[in-house]
């Protein structure tokens, strides 16, 4: 490469000629322009752009050009190289969008295609079940308690008014642990836990507990030896059967929906005086035109759980005032609740663990 | 309890326009549930009426029967007016009888239409009828014959027996004994229907005053038998018949018509709801004793059943000792038969504790004992006895004794003491005293003072004994329907605790990992833990054991979930499914030493220390998660080939659940069963097992029919919820340039690649960012009984780029460390 020329130089070289610097102007486009692809224009680039490239070599001579001279020539090189170069980027820009195309043509797939080749997972209904009924009890503010399922006899039966003798007590079939005289059963209600928590919290106590319980049935398909329960819990001052009425309500009406109500039939329970059973209003049939309906076979209302004023003894037991405090309890079924939400009439495939059963609630109920 | 409608409206009057529905409705809402309400003849459709034989031909068939070639005049009830040709195989009547007759076109019971049909030589147009056949019981011995006086021929039969009779079925709770009666249940139609009125208590009666001439009673425990009734009646009929309305009644209630004497006991009983037994009295020697059983004394009941007697068991006895277990059941030497002429009544009140418990020593239920045990009116044994008297006189004949033996009196019902307006109080609703005394009395209460009011229950109500009770029979008389529905209102709550949170996160978690969630029942047998491969000295074959439980085959309380998983994944297989992977998130027992649970007081709170012993009294409950996964754990598919389920996958599931709880989790070769023993994981939070995972080993694959190769896991969830990690600081990274170094070291094939990378990591300082295992070789280049490990490691400074050299030496350092402690060697 030479320096710039100090001398004058009486030689006429090519920059000068406007004509042959539009010429290779034109010619570096034309052959831009008709380069077909990218590979194309990187030889199109080195012949026409390149330190070799006609254009180029002009370029360098002007440094040679008496001073007078370099200016004009200087200009007419540079705008020719410019407009060389703007062809160049926007056919590059061009080519490069073109082969983008063609090529995400090329790489179509069948989205139809299946995707499984990691198996779904899934919870178990009973499971969700338990956390959905939880969920609504927390969102009214009360707690989830929980306690042991092999629990203390004095828990199970003593403390809630069943006393060693009371009838009440063949109403449920134990299972005893060995040795008999170490008073340890499978517990047979979550009740335990109420006590557990009565013992051990001061009023005003809003709890509910969700757990498993078991009874000496054989396993049927209404009938299984362990099942889950759900009981609630309410100690404070000035409680009512209407505040015990207006839970159930609250809890029928956000499991089966809005208007579900409930109705209470006097009834027996030692741990609650007075005590009733409570019925759900059908949500299928909403007790209107009942006769054919099979979820509440005809009666309107369903057979949900039981529930009761807190009987003083039960304070008195588990050290509460019952002069100061009352309370109400209830519990029921949450297979049972489960089984009319989805329509199934044998509980059986809820303990059986065939997978295409839990699979087809997937993780929300 | 099941009654006819009839039978109620025998002691009490109910509005013409009150619908049994209604009526029943009523009784449901104030504590007499309604189970339902049957027909007898429901079942019968089509003509049934009364037929009188004209004639009867005997004819002896080839097949060694006789049948009877009949006539019977049924009137204008077959269109005709003519005789009625019917063939009949029983011999029980005559011409003359009064039979039921079921005409061609009716359908019996079970479906059974009648035609006309040509049977043993004759065209038989229709049938005459035996209890059986009308579903009255299971009498086969002959056809009904009525009484003469029953009706005309041609006339409707199924008023006449009770057929169109609506029996209704109550659930009668545990403290409404009372209501096991018709007088009970009277009471309470009266109480609970508007516009009942007119009752009249088959329990009030005039009756004889004792005296010495009846059979002598002594009762030794006074407790136990307060009240002892005895009559007695002498010349009686046994071949008598039980009354048809008797027998109908029965039969409704469930109970099977035997003979006068005995129907007659169990009449009055379901009338008053006083138990009564009767004793063939010409068996009876001497006096009769009533007293407590000395320990192993034996008795055979009336069921035939031998049992050894226990001291708290209360008996009735002669000079042969003893006849009878008191309030439960009779002794077989004394039963009445179809001999018997001299019936000795008993009316006794019994202490329901006793009796409950005697129940259950001997698992004896009656209908006797289920009164009993609940609680029965002390006052009425004289009346039950005069009444039982004066219905087997009437049917049965003879003379009633004029002994009248009554020993000891009736307790007497104790005051409750209770605030005028505690059932405003408790139900939320507007009750003033005024309609709180009315409703007491309305049951039968006596009731004095006002603002604290004095109540006395009447005898018959024994369930009434604290202020909560009497609470509710004035709720429940309100109506429970009238309550209103007010929500309360908590105090803030706090929401789910953390180990809430942390047990559904577990659950989301592994059922992200693919996981599908089963529950399953926690009883164990040593079939099932011997399937598992586990050596005799594993301490998961120490199991709670149940006194009574479904199974023989399962009488533990299971120490592992593996068991159930296991046989839970092999049903899934036996169904089809090829892959699968399942898991539980549950507690098991494991038991420890320790004492009874006492049983505490419950007249006040027990102490901690009384608390803490019955906790200490029962086993470790700790939650545990496991897993079962066999199969393909990838599918295969257009993308390739599937990828079978590895040892790997079962320790990536729980470490996945420890991820989720911030923790990590370590392994190390473990040998423990049910997996293989060259394929199985400790895994360790810190120093602490909290687990185990792999693949199973090939027997136990095999034992609970599942793939080879497939895999569980079980961890103790209580150490990873312990230590979730809470309140984590928030990382802060560098933002300098990384330096990667790749090495591959050969060890001796037996080296843990575990102990490797750690040394790894302790010679390369604090530059190191991470390290990773990403290739595992073996084969020629490295020679046998060799493995190539590859690990990728980044250095990284917090503060500055790297020197030049920098991350070498660290690299070198490591490698040095890996050196000295494995015997590594860079390739
Ligand atoms: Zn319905």
């Amino acid at each position: 490469m030479s320096g710039p020329n100090t001398e004058y130089d009486p030689v006429e070289v090519t920059p000068l000629k406007a004509d042959e610097v539009e010429a290779m102007r034109d010619a570096a486009i034309a052959a831009i322009s008709a380069a077909p692809d990218l590979e194309a224009l990187k030889t199109v680039r080195l012949e026409h752009v390149g330190d070799r490239s006609p254009l180029a070599l002009a370029n360098r001579e002007i440094g040679a050009l008496p001073p007078q001279a370099r200016k004009d020539a200087g200009q007419r090189v540079g705008q020719a190289r410019g407009a060389v170069n703007k062809a160049l980027a926007e056919r590059q820009v061009q080519l490069e969008a073109e082969h983008e195309e063609r090529m995400l043509v090329e790489e179509t797939v069948d989205v139809t295609l299946p995707t499984d080749r990691v198996r779904r997972g899934s919870r178990h209904p009973i499971t969700l079940q338990s956390e959905l009924v939880a969920d609504i009890f927390v969102a009214m503010g009360w707690e989830i308690a929980e306690g042991p399922v092999v629990e203390a006899e004095w828990l199970n039966f003593d403390a809630l008014n069943l006393g060693p003798d009371h009838p009440a007590r063949t109403m449920q079939d134990t299972f005893w642990t060995e040795p008999a005289d170490h008073h340890v059963v499978l517990r047979t209600q979550t009740s335990p836990v109420q006590a557990r928590t009565m013992l051990t919290r001061k009023p005003p106590i809003y709890v509910a507990c969700p757990g498993r319980v078991f009874r000496t049935d054989e396993y049927d398909a209404t009938h299984s030896p362990m099942f889950h329960q759900v009981e609630g819990l309410v100690v404070d001052e000035g409680i009512t059967m209407a505040h015990l009425k207006g839970s159930l309500d609250h809890l029928a009406s956000q499991l089966f929906g809005d208007g579900i109500d409930t109705r209470f039939r006097p009834s027996y329970f030692p741990f609650t005086e007075p005590s009733a059973e409570v019925d759900v209003r059908c949500f299928v049939c909403r007790g209107i035109d009942s006769a054919s309906c099979r979820t509440c076979r005809g009666e309107g209302w369903i057979e949900w759980g039981g529930c009761g004023v807190v009987n003083p003894r039960v304070l008195v037991a588990c050290g509460i005032d019952p002069d100061t405090y009352s309370g109400f309890a209830f519990g029921m079924g949450i297979d049972r609740s489960f089984m009319f939400r989805h329509t199934l009439e044998d509980l059986r495939p809820l303990f059986e663990g065939d997978v295409r059963f839990s699979s087809a609630f997937g993780s929300e109920i | 309890m099941k009654t006819p409608l009839s039978w109620i409206t025998e002691y009490v009057d109910v509005p013409d326009h009150v619908t049994t529905d209604e009526l029943t409705a009523r009784l449901t809402l104030t504590g007499l549930k309604l189970e339902g309400i049957a027909s007898p003849g429901a079942e019968i459709t089509g003509p049934l009426v009364v037929g009188r034989v004209l004639t009867m031909e005997p004819e002896p068939q080839k097949n060694g029967k006789t049948i009877n070639w009949c006539t019977v005049d049924v009137a204008d009830a077959n269109g005709s007016g003519e005789p009625q040709g019917i063939v009949c195989g029983a011999h029980n009547f005559a011409p003359g009888d009064l039979v039921v007759v079921v005409l061609p076109g009716g359908v019996l019971p079970g479906g059974f239409e009648i035609s006309a049909r040509k049977t043993y030589g004759h065209v038989s147009s229709g049938m005459i009828c035996s209890a059986a056949e009308l579903g009255l019981g299971d009498d086969h011995d002959g056809i009904i014959v009525l009484p003469a006086d029953a009706g005309e021929p041609g006339q409707d039969v199924r008023p006449l027996l009770g057929l169109d009779e609506e029996i209704i079925e109550f659930e009668i709770n545990p403290d409404r004994a009372y209501a096991l009666s018709l007088r009970g249940i009277a009471r309470e139609v009266l109480v609970s229907v508007e516009g009942a009125s007119g009752f009249r208590d088959p329990a009030l009666r005039e009756t004889p005053p004792a005296n010495d001439a009846g059979h002598p009673v002594v009762v030794e425990d006074e407790a136990g038998c307060p009240v002892f009734v005895a009559r007695k009646i002498t010349g009686f009929d046994p071949s008598a018949p039980t009354p048809e309305v008797i027998a109908q009644r029965l039969t409704a209630a469930g109970m099977r018509p035997i003979s006068l004497a005995v129907d007659v006991t169990n009449y009055v009983m379901l009338e008053t709801g006083r138990p009564i037994h009767g004793y063939d009295a010409d068996l009876l020697q001497g006096p009769i004793v009533v007293r407590r059983a000395r320990e192993g004394e034996t008795l055979t009941t009336l069921d035939g059943t031998a049992r050894t007697l226990s001291a708290e068991d209360l008996v009735v006895t002669d000079d042969s000792g003893i006849i009878g277990l008191g309030g439960v059941m009779g002794g077989q030497t004394t039963e009445m038969s179809a001999t018997t002429t001299s019936v000795l009544v008993e009316a006794a009140h019994w202490d329901a504790t006793s009796m409950f418990r005697t129940g259950r020593r001997h698992r004896i239920t009656s209908e006797a004992g289920k009164r009993n045990e609940r609680g029965v009116d002390a006052t009425i044994c004289e009346a039950a006895a005069d009444r039982v008297v004066e219905l087997l006189t009437t049917y049965g004949g003879g003379q009633v004794d004029p002994g009248v033996t009554v020993v000891g009196t009736p307790p007497s019902m104790p005051t409750i003491t209770v605030a005028g307006d505690r059932a405003a109080r408790v139900s939320g609703l507007d009750i003033s005293e005024e309609r709180a005394v009315a409703a007491l009395r309305a049951v039968g209460c006596e009731v004095s003072g006002t603002g604290t009011l004095e109540v006395v229950p009447p005898p018959w109500r024994p369930d009434l004994t604290d202020p909560q009770d009497t609470t509710e029979e004035v709720i429940r008389l309100v109506g429970y329907d009238t309550i209103p529905s007010v929500l309360p209102q908590a105090p803030g709550g706090r929401g789910l605790t953390r180990t809430q949170l942390l047990r559904r996160r577990i659950g989301r978690t592994m059922a992200g990992a693919g996981f599908v969630e089963v529950v399953t029942f926690p009883f164990v047998g040593d079939a099932d833990l011997d399937a598992l491969g586990l050596p005799g000295d594993d301490p998961r074959r120490t199991t709670l054991r149940l006194s009574n439980p479904l199974s023989s085959e399962a009488p533990g309380m299971t120490t592992t979930l593996l068991p159930a998983l296991l046989r839970t994944a092999g049903r899934n297989v036996g169904l089809g499914a090829t892959s699968l992977a399942i898991f539980e998130a549950a507690p098991v027992t494991v038991p420890r030493a320790s004492g009874p649970a006492p049983i505490l007081p419950v007249d006040r709170r027990p102490t901690d220390a009384e608390l803490d012993a019955l906790d200490k009294a029962l086993p470790d409950q700790p939650l545990h998660l496991g897993l079962v996964a066999a199969g393909e754990h990838e599918q295969a598919g257009w993308w390739g080939p599937g990828r079978t389920v590895t040892w790997a996958d079962a320790v990536d599931a729980v470490r996945t659940v420890a991820g989720a709880l911030g923790l990590e989790l370590a392994t190390r070769p473990a040998t423990t069963a049910p997996w293989h023993p060259g394929r199985c994981a400790a895994l360790l939070l810190g120093d602490v097992v909290v687990g185990h995972a792999g693949e199973l080993h090939p027997r136990v694959c095999t034992a609970f029919g599942l793939p080879p190769r497939s895999v569980a896991a079980e961890v103790d969830l209580e150490v990873l919820l312990q230590h979730a990690v809470h309140l984590r600081p928030a990382p802060s990274f560098s933002g300098y340039p990384v330096a990667k170094e790749d090495v591959a070291l050969v060890v001796d094939e037996t080296v843990a690649a575990a102990d490797v990378e750690a040394a790894l990591r302790e010679g390369a300082g604090e530059l190191l960012e991470s390290i990773r295992l990403f290739d595992v070789y073996t084969g020629e280049q490295v020679g046998p009984g060799k493995k190539s490990l590859a690990f990728a490691l980044r250095f990284r400074a917090p503060d500055r780029t790297l020197k030049e050299g920098e991350s070498a030496a660290a690299r070198d350092a490591a490698v040095r460390v890996a050196g000295e402690r494995t015997g590594a060697v860079q390739r």
